[in-house]
Order: structure tokens, then sequence, then C-alpha cells
């Protein structure tokens, strides 16, 4: 299946959560609503034509204009095709719908973002730090992102 | 002990000043730590290997910081990583020694701009005796610096009363 195909048919399902896309592009991408990623992730992954059942990668994303976003490569074994999904959400309320039900893998993937970016993913079962000391202060890959100065009587910066 | 070796007819008796006679010993039988975090431990191994065969120094890897002399910390040291290190040094015996090995426990090497996550040089948790430069630095270079830290230990007068 195209990826113009994969979005037809995500339009006539979902409507309006099915914001803008770009088909032409190297890996096409499709971007959705921040509170609908659930059921169209669930939908993608269980329609028999679509069966996008490998999620490749979740990334989190600071796109430094006030917005954060979360990008899903996904890939289908059986019907050999792939496509990307987007979705923004503002940078002081980031809320995007957890898709750790859909696949497993995204778990890890949520809990990383959330640890970088500070992108909160309403739903997940344990959200907490995974790379970074669970004290930390700050997300370290936003593009406003400032070291603290001390972690525990030891200084940070060189 | 090999310039003596089947020289005499009888047992003998030496006399050595005791602080000699101790710093031959320890410097002889440097334990160490097994302690890789990053690529220097590719180092490190290759120097336990045969080629560079670090045992002829005395220095036999031990997987438990209470039966070591000395710890080499061998790779980047994030911050994460560091408060574990202050409580196995901690848990080491004294007399004890640390070698710093390679860039990043040194001063943070590449990561020392941007790594957040990076403690910059090991010595801001735990003294470091030793500093090996090198990113990462050869097995010669860890050698040497074994035998920098021999040198040491010869120096030290461990038995007398530390100067007022």
């Amino acid at each position: 299946m195209t990826a113009q195909d994969i979005h037809d048919k995500l339009k006539a399902a979902f409507g309006d959560a099915v914001q803008d896309a770009k088909l032409d592009a190297m890996q096409p991408w499709i971007r959705i609503a921040p509170n609908r990623t659930a059921e169209i992730c669930a939908w993608l992954h269980d329609q028999p034509e679509m069966k996008l059942d490998y999620l490749m990668c979740l990334s989190g994303m600071d796109y430094n204009n006030g917005k954060l976003g979360v990008v899903y490569h996904l890939s289908s074994i059986e019907h050999k095709h792939k496509i990307v999904l987007k979705t923004e959400c503002p940078k002081e309320d980031p809320h995007v719908l957890t898709v750790s039900g859909v696949w497993g893998t995204a778990n890890w993937h949520e809990r990383e973002a959330y640890d970088m970016y500070g992108i909160i993913f309403d739903g997940h079962p344990d959200l907490r730090r995974l790379l970074m000391p669970d004290d930390w202060d700050g997300h370290p890959l936003r593009k406003d992102y400032k070291v603290q100065e001390f972690y525990h009587g030891m200084k940070v910066p060189y | 002990m090999a310039l003596l070796h089947q020289r005499f007819e009888n047992d003998n008796v030496f006399v050595v000043p005791f602080d000699k006679f101790l710093n031959w010993a320890r410097l002889s039988s440097i334990w160490q730590m097994q302690f890789g975090l990053a690529c220097c431990a590719i180092e490190m191994m290759a120097a336990s290997a045969s080629n560079f065969d670090i045992m002829r120094f005395g220095v036999i890897p031990r997987a438990t910081p209470r039966q070591v002399d000395v710890m080499f910390v061998a790779g980047t040291v994030t911050i994460k990583m560091a408060t574990r290190i202050k409580r196995l040094y901690d848990q080491m015996p004294e007399p004890r020694y640390v070698i710093s090995m390679g860039s990043c426990a040194n001063c943070g090497g590449p990561y020392w701009e941007h790594g957040y996550h990076v403690l910059k040089g090991v010595d801001r948790v735990i003294p470091v005796d030793v500093y090996v430069p090198g990113c990462p630095p050869r097995p010669e270079a860890l050698l040497e610096g074994i035998i920098k830290l021999q040198e040491k230990i010869r120096k030290d007068s461990y038995l007398r009363k530390p100067a007022k």
C-alpha cells in the first residue's frame, strides 16, 4: 500500500484528527492530533490491510518554536510498507496520549522522550526517567536547556 | 629476588629498612579493581591480555573493592555512575590508589562542554594518584601509569607518624 492510500484511508476513518501530510517525501509523513494518537495507532496496528505491527522508532522533538513533538516510524512486516506519523504539542503543557498499549516497544521509548524533552504521555503505565537520575532538574535535549550547577555536591559544568 | 636465587649455602638474614621492604612487597602486588566504563576498558583488557601482560607487574584483577589496592577508572564517568564510584572507593581498604585512565576520566574529554551527563573529571569525587592521558590511551600508556604508581608507592613512608 502506498503512503497516499494509507493517508486516504486514515482521513476517511478519523477526519479532522488527521491534520496535514507530506506524501512525496523520501519518508512520507502524516501529522495527527496529539489527543488521538492512541486510537489512530491502534487502528493502524489492527486493520488487516494496514497491519503496521512494528514501531521502528519513537522520537521526541523540540521544534524551537514553542512546540514539542513526537515522531513515530512505523513499518509492516507482512505488507512491507512504511509510514511516519508526527504529532505536536505546546511546550508549556506538553501532553500526548501513550501508544505503549499498542506496541510494547513504545514503553521505554516514551520514557526516554519524557526524560529528554519532558513530554508527558497520558496513560503511560510507568512514566519515570529512563536515563538521567530520578532527581535531575530539567530535560536536557530541550533547546532552551541550561545545565544545573550542582548535583548532590558534584559540580556539573566544566 | 632472582639476583639472590640459589646463591647461599645456608639460611640467611637480611637487614633492610622495614618501610622499604613493605613498599617493595606492596608495589609488587598491586591488585586492581575491574572497572571498565567505556572504550578505555577495551585498552585495559588488552593490557591484561597476553601481548602486554599486566600481570608481570603483579597486577591481578579482582571483582570486589574489598580485595584491591588500586582502582583503574577506565572510561567516561557519568554523573549517575559517579555516586557509585564514590561508594566503591569508600569500600576499598587503605592504603588505596586511583589511576584515572583516558581523557574522559581525567577532565571530561570530548564531553567537556555539552556533556550534561558527564562528570568533568573523576577527581571531583575521589582523589586521583596517576592520570593517564589519551583517548583512549594505548596499553603501553597504562603500563607506564602503573610504573608511575609503583614509583609513588616506593617513596611512601606508611608506618611513620605524619608530620605535624
